[in-house]
């Protein structure tokens, strides 16, 4: 019986990619652990190895095809003695043929999140990017204006990123500026936290913010507080970066959010941007700031496309929340990948007459409670959403907020959607339990409006 | 990478635990010795040195004074005792080398020329202390002198400093980072994650292990395995490692000026492990119970670094008695002023509180 060989995701988070290479072709005989297929996506490039012996029998997608969906049949392998020559079948050229069902059609275009950015001069060219190449291109363009300027971390150079955020990077600015450290992170902290006061301007690329707690010390005790300890004489400027929140079934220890911990330290910038423009915008502008930033990034928007100002020197100010849609009937205040559960919720608000609007906050200290208060004293009712656990979370921050500075403009209580208050499950089913969904937004905000 | 040992002179008599572990080095001593072996200091050097740990010893008591009287506040770690480690590493060390140490501080900064009066200042908590009254003794700093701190938190300058010379040598310069902590601080995992870096890339980073017997009340061998070799702690990672008596501020200037050429020359940090001594506790709260009075008086009798070099300068006629008693004269008016300054100068006017929080 002929065996299926599927397209095999390289990561917890990969949804589709891309059918480099076939080394095999039908009718060869294959042993297991031939390499038989490379596949890649936008952050790596992998191998596919025959599970089994046998003949390949029938090879389903054809090399170079995009967006192959994982667990899709790439190909067939027959057993010893089965009849391989019964079913020939050219393999589908790519752009696939319609008629083809075992091929997964290369999607017209990769969806494209809508930015509406009142900073965006009209007549702008906009760009298509992924909140991957974002980051990347604000390193780079940073790196290039300053030679004080570096990268280190795991994985950052010869790797190319542990998530391909650094591609290319070593290439053209040199192992001298792109440092592969080892897995090291209380050490490299603190070494780079040194370079800065020695007038450096690291960024320090965490694989995950998760491993950073064994660097917290140096982000807090040494980083934050030295200008208020020195009297001003002496500070860091440093940039953090690097994932945080959940990925995709990863468990308890590499799914936590950490907006709120860094949040609330006196001396952090703290960044947690949700789109391309504002990765880019944002990045660009914590390289460039005196102060140390904690720049939280999401492994589940690396991929997300965007539309992006096509302007030399794109900078979004650190501190400033946008409106990212406008309503009159309910706020909702999200941030990071919170965002996406608060647009998709407002779409279906808006299809039951219900116009929210949502403010991306983009940067979480300093907090820009102005943004947040004009539109609560519009609306009258506040919902916030973060992944991050509720208690002492950003989303308690900002109810606190809205409670103290438009208590009298609320016509209902301020109602968070957060992630759940446990440790985060492995299990599928209840590794979406944990985390907010977008029928608990809508139902947050139908809440806020006695509907 | 053999590590180099040199005798260790700094042996408390009979230190319960730690004992002295200079014995068992002993042999490798002798060979090395004669390697490590010092040069007599010049007149000038000797009245130089003498001068510098004379004030930094009169700075402290001075220090241990006004916290009695409730004008210092928090935490006030004295570094009576240890005062040839400090100022024998500054006479190596260049222009433009950096600086930077634990919560016992105050000798480090004066050694850097950091202004006695500042220093004080801060420790009384005022406006013109060397962090505006917000520091306090463990967090002080000056760019304009290369201190970089000051660091509260037990080996956190450890990488501090590695990345200080990190910086030294992505600008392409020679300067070199002298990086102090305590035997205590050897125990942390940054410290050898430092190493490795530091190893690794060839960064020019002396580690100057004061090793002063006690962690707090912990004397070093109930903490560190082989406590007579800490100097050695960097052998795995290629670092050549010297145990240095740091009661001589000679031989503390002599094993400065080798590490620091080393490291000036492009050859990877430089690991001195310095023998010394304090006399007073851990901090000003401490009564350091954990060690007799006869082991504390031997020390101070036996092999304090200030009386031997006063010794040398009497017996080789560098200057009188008189002489010296003029510079301890001089030494104490500085002080004093320092005292008086510390006091009246103002505290930090109230809107201090909200500057300097980020830039």
């Amino acid at each position: 019986m002929a065996t299926e060989i599927l397209m095999p995701a390289l990561s917890p988070t990969m949804e589709q990619g891309k059918l480099a290479k076939w080394h095999v072709k039908e009718g060869d005989s294959v042993a297991s652990g031939d390499v038989i297929a490379e596949i890649e996506t936008d952050k790596a490039t992998m191998e596919v190895e025959a599970v089994d012996e046998g003949v390949v029998s029938r090879i389903l997608v054809a090399e170079g095809t995009e967006n192959v969906k994982v667990n899709t049949p790439i190909a067939e392998i027959a057993g010893e003695g089965e009849d391989t020559a019964a079913v020939p079948q050219a393999p589908v050229a790519a752009p696939a043929a319609p008629a083809a069902p075992a091929i997964v059609r290369a999607e017209a275009a990769r969806p494209v999140e809508p930015v509406s950015d009142a900073e965006v001069p009209e007549g702008t060219q906009m760009e298509e990017m992924t909140v991957r190449e974002a980051l990347r291109a604000a390193m780079a363009e940073e790196m290039r204006r300053d030679g004080d300027v570096f990268l280190m971390g795991e994985e950052v150079a010869q790797y190319q990123g542990a998530y391909k955020i650094s591609q290319g990077l070593l290439d053209e600015f040199g192992a001298q500026r792109v440092i592969d450290t080892p897995i090291t992170e209380h050490g490299f902290t603190g070494l780079a936290v040194g370079a800065a006061f020695g007038g450096l301007k690291p960024i320090v690329e965490f694989m995950t913010f998760n491993f950073a707690m064994q660097a917290i010390d140096h982000i807090i005790n040494s980083a934050a507080k030295t200008l208020y300890m020195s009297g001003g004489q002496m500070g860091a400027q440093i940039v953090f970066r690097g994932a945080s929140g959940a990925a995709a079934r990863v468990g308890a220890q590499h799914s936590q959010d950490y907006g709120a911990w860094y949040s609330q330290i006196p001396g952090l910038k703290v960044v947690q941007p949700y789109s391309a423009a504002d990765a880019k915008g944002l990045l660009k502008s914590a390289i460039r700031d005196p102060n140390p930033v904690v720049f939280l990034e999401n492994e589940i928007l690396y991929g997300r496309t965007f539309q992006v100002p096509k302007i030399d020197d794109w900078l979004v100010p650190i501190g400033k929340a946008r409106i990212a849609r406008p309503g009159r009937d309910a706020t909702i205040v999200s941030w990071g990948i919170g965002m996406t559960y608060a647009e998709k919720a407002a779409e279906q608000l808006a299809a039951e007459g219900i116009e929210a609007e949502i403010i991306d906050l983009r940067t979480l200290r300093p907090m820009d409670t102005e943004t947040i208060i004009a539109s609560v004293k519009k609306t009258g009712r506040v919902v916030v959403v973060e992944e991050g656990w509720p208690q002492c979370s950003v989303s308690t921050e900002v109810a606190m907020r809205v409670m103290e500075h438009a208590f009298d403009w609320l016509d209902a209580p301020p109602v968070r959607v957060t992630g759940k208050d446990v440790p985060m499950p492995y299990a599928a089913n209840l590794e979406k339990l944990a985390q907010p969904s977008v029928e608990e937004v809508v139902e947050a905000v139908r809440r806020v409006r006695y509907v | 990478m053999a590590a180099k040992s040199k005798a260790a002179a700094a042996k408390p008599g009979k230190a319960g635990a730690s004992g002295a572990k200079g014995g068992q080095g002993a042999g490798k001593a002798a060979a090395a010795s004669a390697k490590n072996a010092f040069s007599a200091f010049s007149p000038e050097e000797e009245l130089s040195a003498y001068h510098d740990m004379l004030l930094i010893r009169r700075f402290e008591e001075r220090a241990g004074q006004l916290y009695g009287m409730g004008l210092i506040g928090g935490f006030c770690h004295l570094y009576i005792g240890q005062e040839a480690v400090v100022v024998g590493m500054q006479m190596a060390a260049g222009e433009g080398d950096s600086v930077l140490t634990s919560y016992r501080d105050h000798g480090h900064m004066l050694a850097c020329g950091m202004d006695a009066k500042g220093v004080m200042a801060e420790l009384t908590g005022r406006q013109s202390g060397y962090s505006k009254g917000k520091g306090g003794s463990m967090h002080m700093f000056s760019r304009e002198k290369n201190f970089y701190g000051g660091h509260g938190i037990v080996a956190a300058q450890v990488p501090l400093g590695t990345g200080l010379a990190f910086a030294n040598k992505y600008r392409g310069t020679d300067r070199v980072c002298l990086t102090y902590f305590g035997e205590g601080a050897v125990n942390q995992g940054q410290v050898y994650e430092s190493f490795n870096m530091a190893s690794l890339w060839s960064l020019p980073v002396v580690y100057i292990i004061e090793n002063n017997r006690y962690a707090m009340g912990t004397a070093v061998a109930r903490a560190a395995a082989k406590a007579e070799e800490i100097y050695n702690r960097g052998s795995v990672y290629g670092i050549p490692g010297e145990q240095v008596d740091g009661m001589d501020v000679r031989a503390v200037h002599a094993a400065g000026v080798r590490a620091i050429a080393h490291c000036r020359a492009g050859k990877g940090p430089y690991i001195l492990e310095m023998m010394t001594y304090r006399y007073r506790g851990h901090s000003m709260s401490d009564p350091a119970k954990y060690r007799s009075k006869d082991e504390v008086q031997r020390m101070r009798a036996e092999h304090d670094p200030i009386e031997q070099a006063r010794q040398r300068i009497v017996e080789a006629g560098h200057a009188s008695e008189d002489e010296l008693k003029a510079i301890d004269k001089k030494i104490r008016a500085i002080v004093t002023e320092a005292a008086e300054f510390a006091q009246s100068s103002p505290e930090p006017a109230p809107s201090e509180l909200w500057t300097d929080v980020v830039r």
